[in-house]
This record gives C-alpha cells, sequence and structure tokens, in this order.
C-alpha cells in the first residue's frame, strides 16, 4: 500500500461515537488511576503505532494540539501522514512544545521533565503522554495511590521509562505542574494523572 | 441526498460540533488532572441565555453518549423550569434516555444541589457553575487569583470566614461554602447549600464543574478529599432543621420552605423530589401528606 492510501484508511468509521467512546474510556482511566479501561479497536493506523494510541489520538488531537512523536514514530512516514490526514494536528518540534506526545518506545524515551510542565498559574498547559505498552498486567507491579483510587490500585505495564519510579516521585513533587499519562495496550487503557502516587515497586 | 421540505435541518449529535468537544474533553481530562483548579475553556454560545447552565451543558454535552441516562435537577426537584427544559433540549438532540430516578442515571447535571440518593462509582455529577472563582468576591482581578491559586495564598479566604464570625457569631455563608480540594486548591463547590459539601468528600462519584459565562471547568475525581474550610473553634456545621419533611417525614435531609395560604401558612419539603417521591411511594407519611400518592412520570427510554 502506498503513503496515500495508509494515510486515509484506518479512521473512526463512525467518527462521532467512536470519539465519543474513546474519550469516555480515558475520562474513566483519568478519574480512576490504574483501573483498565477495555477499548475496542476502532482505528487502524500504520505500524508502528498501536491501535489504541491511534484511537486516542483521533479522539483528542486536532489543529490546536501540537503533537510530538518520539523517533520510531518520527522515522514513519506513514505515521506521520496519517495523524495529519485525520487530526490536522501540527508537528511539535521539541517535547516542550508538544500538548500531546506518543511514544512508541518508553524504554528509551526522554525523560519526563522535558516535556511541558506547564506553569504555577496555567498548571493545564502541560503535555500529556501516550506511551505504547503491550500489556498492563505483565510488567513490574505499581502500586498506586491518590485522588480517584479509594484505597491502593494496581497496574503493571511492562517496558516503562528507565527509573520510571524515580521520575514520577519528582512529577508528583512539581504538583500542580507536571504530565499526564496515558498507557495504551492492545484493547484496552489506562492512565497515570500527575497527583497518582506510586507506592512501592516489586523489583 | 435531498431533503424532504418538510424535514428541519440537524444538528450534530448532542448539538456540538466535534471540535468543541474535543476541547472540551481535553479541558475536562486537564480537571481531573488537577483537582480543584480551573482550566479556563473556549466556552461556546448555547442556545440558552447564560445563567440558564450553559457550562453544565457544554460539559455534558461532551461527555454524554447515547447509552447514557440523563437526569437533570434544579434545586433538587426534576420538574422545574431549568431541570425541564434542559432534559428536553437533550431528548431532542442527543435523544438520550431521561429519567428522574438518582440510581438509574449515569449522568445527572445539577443546578447547585446534590441527591440525597447515594452516588454510585460509574455516574458522574455535571454542576452548572455561575462564579467559579472562590476569591472572586474578595479580589476582583483575575491576574491576583490566579497568583494566589498559584501560591497557595488563601489567607484572605480565612479572614472573610474570620469577619463572618465577628460579626455574627459564626461563619454565616450558608451556600457557596468554600473547600479545599486534596489539600492544595480551594474551591467553590458551585452555589450548593452547604448541607451538601459533605458529601462531595470521597464521593464514589466523578463531578464535573462547568462555567460556562467565566469560561471555566473544573473536577474533583471520585474518592477526593474535599474539606470545607473553619476554624478549630468555630468547626464546619451544615443547617439542620426542626421538623421532619412535611410530605414523606424525612428527617437529615434538605428542604425548602413552601408557602400554602396568605395567611402566614408554610411548610418545609424535601428539596430532593425524587427522594421525596420514593419515600412516599415506600409508604411514609407526612404531617401533610395527601391520602393517596400519585407518582410521577419516571423514565423514558432512548429514542
Amino acid at each position: 500500500m502506498d503513503i496515500a492510501t495508509q494515510s486515509i484508511d484506518g479512521g473512526f468509521a463512525e467518527p462521532v461515537f467512536n470519539a465519543q467512546a474513546v474519550f469516555r474510556a480515558i475520562m474513566d482511566a483519568m478519574a480512576r488511576p490504574g483501573t483498565v479501561q477495555p477499548l475496542p479497536q476502532l482505528a487502524r493506523p500504520p505500524a508502528p503505532l498501536s491501535a489504541t494510541a491511534g484511537a486516542v489520538a483521533l479522539a483528542l488531537c486536532d489543529n490546536d494540539t501540537p503533537v510530538w512523536l518520539d523517533p520510531p514514530l518520527q522515522a514513519e512516514a506513514p505515521v506521520k501522514a496519517w495523524l495529519g490526514f485525520h487530526t490536522g494536528a501540527p508537528l511539535a518540534n521539541t517535547p516542550a512544545d508538544a500538548h500531546f506526545a506518543l511514544i512508541a518506545n518508553p524504554k528509551e524515551m526522554a525523560a519526563l521533565d522535558g516535556f511541558a510542565q506547564g506553569t504555577q498559574e496555567y498548571p493545564d498547559r502541560s503535555t500529556t503522554l501516550i506511551l505504547l505498552v503491550d500489556d498492563l498486567a505483565s510488567g513490574p507491579s505499581l502500586l498506586l495511590e491518590g485522588p480517584g483510587i479509594e484505597k491502593t490500585s494496581m497496574i503493571a505495564p511492562p517496558g516503562m521509562p528507565r527509573h520510571f519510579v524515580e521520575q514520577w516521585k519528582q512529577n508528583n513533587q512539581r504538583f500542580p505542574r507536571g504530565v499526564d499519562i496515558i498507557l495504551a495496550a492492545p484493547g484496552s487503557l489506562a492512565c497515570l494523572p500527575r497527583t497518582t502516587r506510586i507506592k512501592t515497586m516489586e523489583a | 441526498m435531498t431533503a424532504q421540505p418538510t424535514e428541519i435541518a440537524t444538528y450534530n449529535f448532542a448539538y456540538l460540533d466535534e471540535q468543541t468537544k474535543r476541547m472540551i474533553r481535553r479541558a475536562i481530562l486537564k480537571g481531573i488532572a488537577i483537582p480543584g483548579y480551573q482550566v479556563p475553556f473556549a466556552s461556546r454560545e448555547m442556545p440558552m441565555p447564560y445563567g440558564w447552565g450553559t457550562g453544565g451543558v457544554q460539559v455534558t454535552a461532551s461527555i454524554i453518549g447515547p447509552d447514557d441516562v440523563l437526569k437533570v435537577i434544579d434545586q433538587g426537584a426534576d420538574d422545574t423550569t431549568n431541570a425541564v427544559s434542559i432534559r428536553a433540549f437533550f431528548k431532542k438532540v442527543a435523544k438520550v434516555a431521561v429519567t428522574t430516578e438518582t440510581a438509574n442515571a449515569t449522568i445527572i447535571q445539577t443546578r447547585h444541589r446534590i441527591p440525597e440518593h447515594p452516588l454510585n462509582a460509574g455516574q458522574v455529577l455535571v454542576f452548572q457553575v455561575p462564579i467559579p472563582e472562590p476569591l472572586r468576591f474578595l479580589e476582583p482581578r483575575e491576574t491576583e487569583t490566579r497568583k494566589m491559586h498559584a501560591l497557595e495564598e488563601y489567607g484572605l479566604m480565612h479572614v472573610k470566614l474570620y469577619e463572618d464570625i465577628a460579626k455574627h457569631g459564626r461563619i454565616a455563608t450558608t451556600y457557596a461554602y468554600p473547600v479545599k480540594v486534596e489539600g492544595r486548591y480551594v474551591m467553590d463547590p458551585s452555589p450548593t447549600p452547604k448541607f451538601d459539601n459533605p458529601k462531595m468528600h470521597r464521593s464514589p462519584a466523578l463531578q464535573l464543574f462547568g462555567a460556562g459565562r467565566e469560561k471555566r471547568i473544573y473536577a474533583v475525581p471520585p474518592f477526593t478529599d474535599v474539606v470545607s474550610l473553619d476554624f478549630e473553634d468555630h468547626p464546619f456545621e451544615v443547617q439542620t432543621f426542626d421538623h421532619p419533611c412535611a410530605l414523606c417525614g424525612a428527617e437529615n435531609v434538605y428542604l425548602d420552605e413552601v408557602i400554602l395560604d396568605d395567611h402566614g401558612g408554610h411548610m418545609f419539603v424535601c428539596s430532593d423530589t425524587d427522594h421525596c417521591e420514593k419515600r412516599r411511594a415506600g409508604g411514609h407519611h407526612g404531617h401533610l401528606a395527601p391520602e393517596t400518592h400519585l407518582a410521577s412520570e419516571k423514565t423514558e427510554p432512548a429514542k
């Protein structure tokens, strides 16, 4: 398939209702950190962008939101063409300019504090990171607590960034500034808003 | 496609266009991530005047889907003008199912009350907010209030509550009683009676706040600390009522005064009409309850 066909195919079949379904999954996941929200395959983006991450991008990104792509995605012209055609979102030159960042390889990703953190007056002007993960259960366990969690909740995404727990602690300390994370796994997603604290982590 | 002459133009699902919904949805996600912080958003003109809940309507329109069941209340009542017209609006533009029963609703849009029936984890409560900034009447400049939130400088609010005590002997604020969310942001709970403030604390439901004219969205996620400001020697307390509801006999609920005649006759009845009807249907009687109880319509399915 040539780039033009790949970039046009694979959007939402029903843009209005699909976008609403994806948003509600993200909203519920953000309001209840650590819960895994199922998401049927609604988008078919070109590899290495996953169906879930693609659907999140279609639901949230548009010409108002610069998007930053990590190097594996940046290298794929079909991904850029697909995002461009379906969302109209401009590409951010640096992580600090991005409203959203799509990260296909979280293990090698740039430090969390390199992304937009917002300001003390406008903490909402920060980057939301969309991390592509293989699943939400096979990695090291993260025990979560904070707003949205009654007592504790547990999530175990594999292949997270280096020193993630330490980086996330620093992200907590910057509150109200900081980044929020959407973990996009095949068929499901979960969120880590900046208020969520990671209590312990199994070795 | 050729439109039949009788067909009128139709709106997008839930009235708003998709780009507006995305913008509002992004603001809602930021609001949830920063509990109590007022996220600016590009509020749209709605087919109703400011003050009629345009903020709440925009939030509801952005989150609602075809499977949702919507309840709208105005001061606890399902059958007053504001509630009826907003419910009719969403029946028309989103064709969703509507209900008056708190337990059956997935989204409850409210103008200043939280239902008496406990909310559950799947529900979303959408508040219509007139003035989202709790510090606005103390400091009119947005630049200054923004800095006060940034620096967590809330001394002025405590001075205001102290002045209440100095003047009246007690904290005289009875509605829009300021709260602190998760130990960080001071937030206006919208002009709910302070009776409802404790219901916000660690509520299992997600609470979203929309202010259309002031162009702000904020949120309280489930199980989040919402603490009413007070002093050690003047602790926060809610209103109490001397009599139970005159129709259903409920105690420990919020009551409205209803004038009965022009000789000073009056009664106190539940502000939450659904709660009152449920109790009467369940056989509870107040001292002014009529002999037989006729239940009103409850749920209408989606079209």
